[in-house]
C-alpha cells in the first residue's frame, strides 16, 4: 500500500513528532511495508463476527470514592517536572 | 531457590551477584546497579535473621528487574532517553510484593525501549548479547533479565510480555519464563505498552520457582482495576493429560532443529502417559497482523502521556509549547517506538478505522474462540515459542517486518489472555539454546507449571 509524504507529515503531526526528512523518508518506506502486511488481514472472514476490546473477565470495578494516602506527594511529584515553579509545572509561553 | 541463612548470608549472595553481573558487562544486561542499597537490604535480612524474624520467602534472595518497573532505586528508563531522567516517586505493586518477601533487586535490565522490540537491539543504551553467543540477540523485549538468569547471575528477574517478550527471549537463552493469565498480576506501577494484553511474569532455573513468584505476585491490587481475585495460590492444579499439537503450525517456515526440539518434547510428554490431539486452529496465521494493529493502537494512545512537560526528557532548545512537545518526542523515542505510535495513529484514523482497527477486533474473536474449542480437545497445547532459533545481532534491523515474523507464535496467546510458560528444549549444533512453550486456558498457569515441572522430572530419569 502506498503511503505518500502528504500522508506521513499528518500521522508525524497527530503522533507530534518533528520529523527531519531523512526519518520521515525512512518512515514512509517502513510504514508501506508494515501496512502492506497488515492488510493481509482483509482475507479473514469476519461477518457478524463481534469486535472483543478487552480481555478481562470482569466489568465495572467499583472503589469506594475515598481518598487515599499515596506514597508520592504533591512536592514529590512537581520534582519530576523538567521545569517547576510556585508549585506549578513550568511550559514557554503559549499566547 | 537458595534464600539467606545465618550460616549463608544475604550480603554474601547479594555480593556475589554484584560480582557476577561486573564479570560480565560486555554482555549489557543490566542498564544500572543498586550496589549500595542492594547491600543495605541484604544487612537488614541478615539482622532479621539473625534476631529470629521471619526474613520471607525470598530473604536475601538477589533479583534482577526489567528497566520498566517503578521502584525508588535508580532511575525507572524503559531505556530509553525520554525517560532517561526520571527518578520514580512509587513503586510497582510486583516489586513491592517480591521484596516484602526479601527480595533484593541489584540492578534494572536491559530491554528495548518501552518493551517495542523482539531483540532488545531498539533499547538506546544499546544491545544486549547472548547468554551463549555474543554474535546474537538475546532476543527481547526482556533481553537483559533473560540473560541475567542464564548467565547465572541472579536465580531470577522480573519481565513484561505484550506478545512473547518473556518467552522468547527465555527461550532463545535457555532458561524458563511465564507470560500468566491476563490480569493475574497488577500492573500498578509498571510503564505501559498496550493495555489490554500486557502482562508481568518471570524468568527463573526452574518451574517450581516461577510457581513460588506467582504465588507471591498474584492478586487483585486496588490500584489496577484490571487485576482477578487471586486464583493461583488457593487452586490445586489439575493433572493435565492431554495434549494438543496445532496440525497447520508451521505457520510461517520453521526452522528444521526447532521442529526437532518440539517433536522431542511431544515425545517426552508420550512418555509421561499423555494424549496426543491434533487441532486445526486456521485463524492464528492472522494472529501477527491482528497484534501488530491492536497493539500500535494502544502503544500510540498510552506513549503520548510522554510529553517533555511533566517528567522525563524535555528539549531545551523548544520555544514554544509545541515545540517542547514534537521536539522532546522526536529526541526521545527511539525509530520503532516511533513507527509504532505512527501505525497506531493510521490505523485508528478515520477512513482507516474500521478496516484495521475494528477488523482486528473483530479477528481477535475469532481467535479466542478458536482457543476455547482447542481447550474442549485438549487439556493445553505445545507449540515452539519462536519459527527461528536466536538470530544475529543486526540481521532484523533494517526491515521492521522480518522483524515482527519472529513473534507468530507467541503473540496469539496475548490477544486471548491466556497463559504461557516457555521451556528450554535443547540446542542447535551450535549450541544455540531452544525452547517450547505449554499454552493452556485461562486461570490454568498452576498446571502448566505443574506440567513443566513434571517434564522436567521427566527428562531427568
Amino acid at each position: 500500500m502506498e503511503i505518500t509524504r502528504e500522508e506521513i507529515d499528518h500521522l508525524a503531526m497527530l503522533s507530534n513528532f518533528s520529523l527531519t526528512d531523512n526519518e520521515a523518508e525512512s518512515l514512509q518506506s517502513d510504514l508501506e511495508n508494515i501496512i502492506g502486511y497488515i492488510s493481509e488481514l482483509k482475507e479473514l472472514d469476519t461477518e457478524g463476527v463481534e469486535p472483543t476490546y478487552q480481555v478481562f473477565e470482569m466489568e465495572n470495578v467499583w472503589r469506594d470514592d475515598e481518598i487515599q494516602p499515596q506514597e508520592a506527594d504533591r512536592e514529590a511529584l512537581l520534582a519530576l517536572a523538567p521545569a517547576a515553579e510556585d508549585h506549578q509545572i513550568k511550559v514557554p509561553k503559549v499566547l | 531457590m537458595q534464600i539467606a541463612t545465618k550460616e549463608h548470608t544475604a550480603v554474601e549472595m547479594v555480593k556475589a551477584a554484584l560480582e557476577k553481573a561486573k564479570q560480565y558487562e560486555d554482555y549489557h544486561v543490566f542498564v544500572s546497579l543498586n550496589e549500595e542499597i542492594a547491600l543495605k537490604k541484604a544487612a537488614e535480612i541478615d539482622a532479621k535473621i539473625k534476631k529470629g524474624e521471619n526474613p520471607g520467602r525470598l530473604a536475601g534472595v538477589p533479583y534482577a528487574c526489567k528497566d520498566n518497573f517503578l521502584s525508588k532505586e535508580g532511575n525507572t528508563t524503559a531505556s530509553s532517553k525520554i525517560l532517561e531522567p526520571f527518578k520514580s516517586p512509587i513503586t510497582a505493586t510486583a516489586i513491592k510484593k517480591l521484596e516484602d518477601e526479601g527480595a533484593i533487586m541489584i540492578g534494572r535490565t536491559n530491554m528495548d525501549s518501552f518493551a517495542h522490540g523482539s531483540s532488545t537491539e531498539n533499547s538506546y543504551f544499546g544491545p544486549t548479547k547472548n547468554a551463549h553467543d555474543k554474535t546474537r540477540v538475546a532476543g527481547g523485549s526482556s533481553g537483559g533479565s533473560a540473560v541475567a538468569v542464564a548467565l547465572g547471575i541472579v536465580p531470577f528477574a522480573t519481565g513484561t510480555d505484550t506478545g512473547g517478550s518473556i518467552r522468547q527471549p527465555a527461550s532463545f537463552n535457555g532458561v524458563y519464563g511465564i507470560k500468566p493469565t491476563y490480569g493475574t498480576i497488577s500492573r500498578y506501577g509498571v510503564v505501559a505498552m498496550a493495555s489490554s494484553t500486557d502482562c508481568i511474569g518471570f524468568f527463573a532455573d526452574s518451574a517450581e520457582d516461577l510457581d513460588l513468584l506467582m504465588d507471591i505476585c498474584a492478586g487483585q491490587d486496588p490500584y489496577d482495576m484490571t487485576t482477578l481475585p487471586d486464583y493461583y495460590t488457593e487452586e490445586a492444579p489439575h493433572s493435565f493429560n492431554k495434549v494438543g499439537v496445532i496440525k497447520d503450525f508451521d505457520l510461517s517456515k520453521v526452522d528444521p532443529e526447532i521442529k526437532a526440539a518440539f517433536d522431542h518434547k511431544l515425545e517426552t510428554l508420550k512418555s509421561m502417559g499423555m494424549e496426543v490431539v491434533e487441532l486445526d486452529m486456521p485463524a492464528l496465521k492472522y494472529a501477527l497482523a491482528v497484534y501488530y494493529i491492536i497493539v500500535p493502537a494502544e502503544i500510540s494512545s498510552n506513549l503520548s502521556r510522554h510529553d517533555g512537560i511533566r517528567y522525563g526528557y524535555r528539549n531545551e532548545e523548544a520555544k514554544s509549547l509545541d515545540e517542547v512537545y514534537g521536539k522532546s518526542r522526536n529526541d526521545g523515542f527511539m525509530p520503532e517506538n516511533k513507527r509504532r505510535i505512527m501505525i497506531g495513529n493510521f490505523v485508528l484514523s478515520s477512513g482507516f478505522y474500521d478496516a484495521y482497527y475494528n477488523k482486528a477486533q473483530k479477528a481477535r474473536t475469532v481467535i479466542i474462540k478458536q482457543y476455547e474449542d482447542a481447550f474442549k480437545k485438549c487439556d493445553f497445547i505445545l507449540t515452539p515459542v519462536t519459527p527461528n532459533p536466536a538470530f544475529k545481532l543486526g540481521e532484523h534491523t533494517s526491515d521492521p517486518v522480518s522483524m515482527y515474523l519472529e513473534d507468530i507464535m507467541s503473540v496469539p496467546l496475548n490477544l486471548a489472555g491466556i497463559p504461557g510458560v516457555a521451556i528450554p528444549a535443547g540446542e542447535t549444533k551450535d549450541s544455540i539454546s531452544l525452547g517450547v512453550q505449554l499454552v493452556g486456558p485461562r486461570r490454568s498457569d498452576k498446571a502448566l507449571l505443574k506440567v513443566a515441572a513434571d517434564i522436567a522430572k521427566q527428562e531427568e530419569k
